[in-house]
């Protein structure tokens, strides 16, 4: 199935209020952000996407795909969903290399395509200081390299039109790179974060409160220039977290040279 | 109980066996499971075997249905199950409440044997985060299950749970698979409807029940005590480390 857009009919918040977002359809390509203080609802909102819901969530919404109901094999097999979720938890308790992991996953989606181990990882390593080798065990991964591999992953193999981003952790990865190769993909992205550089470069971005969809803020230009800036200062904090690693030595002038305050 | 006229014939039970490795969340699963059964209209009941100690009746008991213990001591938990599955029958038979639904949570320590027979419906309960090799580790009660519940999903990422499942289909490719969690009860309602369609068997069926999977070749001088190590003093089927294997006795 082609999925060009998906649609949030909206439901309840926690007081069972109507949510004051009623409808929301965000289509391929385009970035969406979620925001809003812990415990808003945040979570919820990607978990209903992820389902597929209903109606039969605690929120009462309902996921629409190209306008309409998905059908239930959809909903039930997970390999028919086509929704990727780059999880908070990547803790790789796998002991297999990054190859045998890389194939085990295409296989696993029923994916056969050349060269798709070098594939991913030459796109993590565009993400990452350090580079990632084939015959490298996941579990020696660091934070930044296994980031990097699941956003290439779920970039090459999941090949999911959706991908879910349930907060992705600030060290080591090329944050604003990551997030433009998965829309370039063609693909919907939702991402919940509250980095500045991230949520900007969304195209609209919801507000939860109380469990509920309260308002869509649509990113002005402005936003998006700042946006731009941000993630400049971000690479420059990568750049020089590389020096380091490097046992290189950081001057006053690694500072001042760069005028971005 | 053969009074088929008045429509309160009894109907034979349901049989549910549920293996897995200790924690893999056989009880957290059970539980979500049984109040899916419970609200269907069903009657379950639950036989919980163990070797030396459990608290899972602490657990199953606050559902309000019947709870049986068995622990097995120094016998092989697995071998205990089978061997007392017609007690388990009829002890739910006696029962006050008109049990339809039996279901028998079972240590899960053996890797070589699994309880499961023809005419139950066989459930593996397997935890994801035990890693991608454990469906080649764990054996017959992985390969001979119906349903495959793979448990804690909820704290890796989708690619390591999606290569997780592969492995399981790989290991029993005809196992209908769910992701389920043990602690929200997502996906137990499914197990729930798998239990539902299992046959019913008569007790008296029970007698010709068989098990899917032999026991493990067994029977040698330990298992009847024996407690020197030497080789000189065993007697039985015996398996070498190098895999070669004999029988030494009359
Ligand atoms: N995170 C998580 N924990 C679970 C899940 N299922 C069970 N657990 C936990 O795993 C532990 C063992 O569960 P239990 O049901 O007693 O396992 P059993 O020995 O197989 O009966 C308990 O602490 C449960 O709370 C799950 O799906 N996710
Ligand atoms: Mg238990
Ligand atoms: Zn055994």
């Amino acid at each position: 199935m082609n999925i060009k857009e998906i649609t949030i009919i909206g439901g309840y918040n926690k007081h069972r209020e109507l949510e004051n977002v009623r409808e929301l359809t965000i289509k391929k390509g385009e970035i969406f952000g979620i925001v809003g203080p812990t415990g808003s609802g945040k979570s919820n909102l990607i978990s209903d996407i992820e389902q597929l819901a209903q109606g039969d969530t605690l929120s009462g919404r309902k996921i629409l795909i190209n306008g309409e109901i998905p059908p239930e094999d959809i909903r039930r097999n997970p390999r028919k969903k086509r929704i990727a979720q780059l999880s908070q938890n990547m803790n790789f308790l796998a002991d297999m290399t990054v190859e045998e992991f890389i194939l085990m996953h295409a296989k696993s989606r029923g994916i056969e395509r050349e060269n798709i181990v070098d594939k991913v990882i030459n796109l993590a390593n565009k993400l990452t200081g350090e580079p990632i080798e084939r015959e490298y065990n996941l579990t020696v991964l660091s934070g930044g390299q296994s980031r990097s591999l699941m956003v290439a992953d779920v970039a090459v193999v999941s090949d999911s039109p959706i991908v879910l981003i349930d907060e992705i952790e600030n060290a080591g990865i090329k944050k604003h790179e990551a997030l433009n190769l998965l829309a370039d993909y063609g693909k919907i992205v939702m991402i919940v974060t509250h980095d500045p550089v991230l949520a900007l470069m969304a195209d609209r971005r919801v507000v939860m409160k109380n469990g509920g969809m309260c308002k869509i803020i649509n990113t002005s230009s402005e936003e998006k220039e700042v946006s731009k800036r941000l993630s400049e200062i971000d690479d420059w904090i990568l750049s020089l977290r590389e020096k380091i690693r490097h046992g290189e030595i950081l001057g006053l002038d690694n500072v001042i040279k760069k005028q971005y305050m | 109980m053969e009074d088929k006229e008045n429509g309160l014939s009894y109907k034979g039970i349901k049989i549910a066996i549920v293996a897995g490795t200790p924690g893999a969340g056989k009880t957290s699963v059970l539980i979500h499971t049984i109040r899916s059964l419970i609200n269907l209209g069903f009657n379950p009941a639950v036989v919980k075997i163990d070797c030396l100690y459990t608290d899972d009746d602490i657990r199953y008991k606050k559902l309000g249905i019947p709870i049986l213990v068995g622990l097995s001591k120094d016998m092989c938990p697995d071998h205990f199950a089978i061997y007392n599955l017609e007690e388990m029958v009829e002890w739910a038979n006696n029962q006050s409440q008109n049990i339809d639904i039996l279901i028998v949570e079972t240590a899960g320590l053996c890797h070589r044997c699994a309880p499961y027979t023809k005419n139950t419906l066989g459930i593996c309960v397997i935890d994801a985060t035990s890693g991608p090799n454990t469906p080649k580790k764990v054996g017959p009660f992985l390969t001979g299950a119906d349903i495959v519940a793979i448990t804690k999903g909820d704290i890796i990422s989708q690619p390591e749970r999606e290569i997780f499942r592969e492995r399981v289909l790989e290991m029993n490719p005809k196992c209908r698979i769910y992701d389920v969690n043990g602690l929200s009860g997502q996906g137990c309602e499914e197990i729930a409807k798998e239990i539902t369609k299992t046959k019913s068997i008569m007790h008296e069926e029970l007698e010709f029940e068989e098990l899917r999977h032999s026991a493990p070749l067994c029977i040698c001088t330990l298992c009847i005590g024996e407690r020197r190590v030497s080789k000189k003093y065993h007697r039985g089927v015996l398996r070498r480390i190098d895999g070669f294997t004999k029988y030494l006795g009359e």
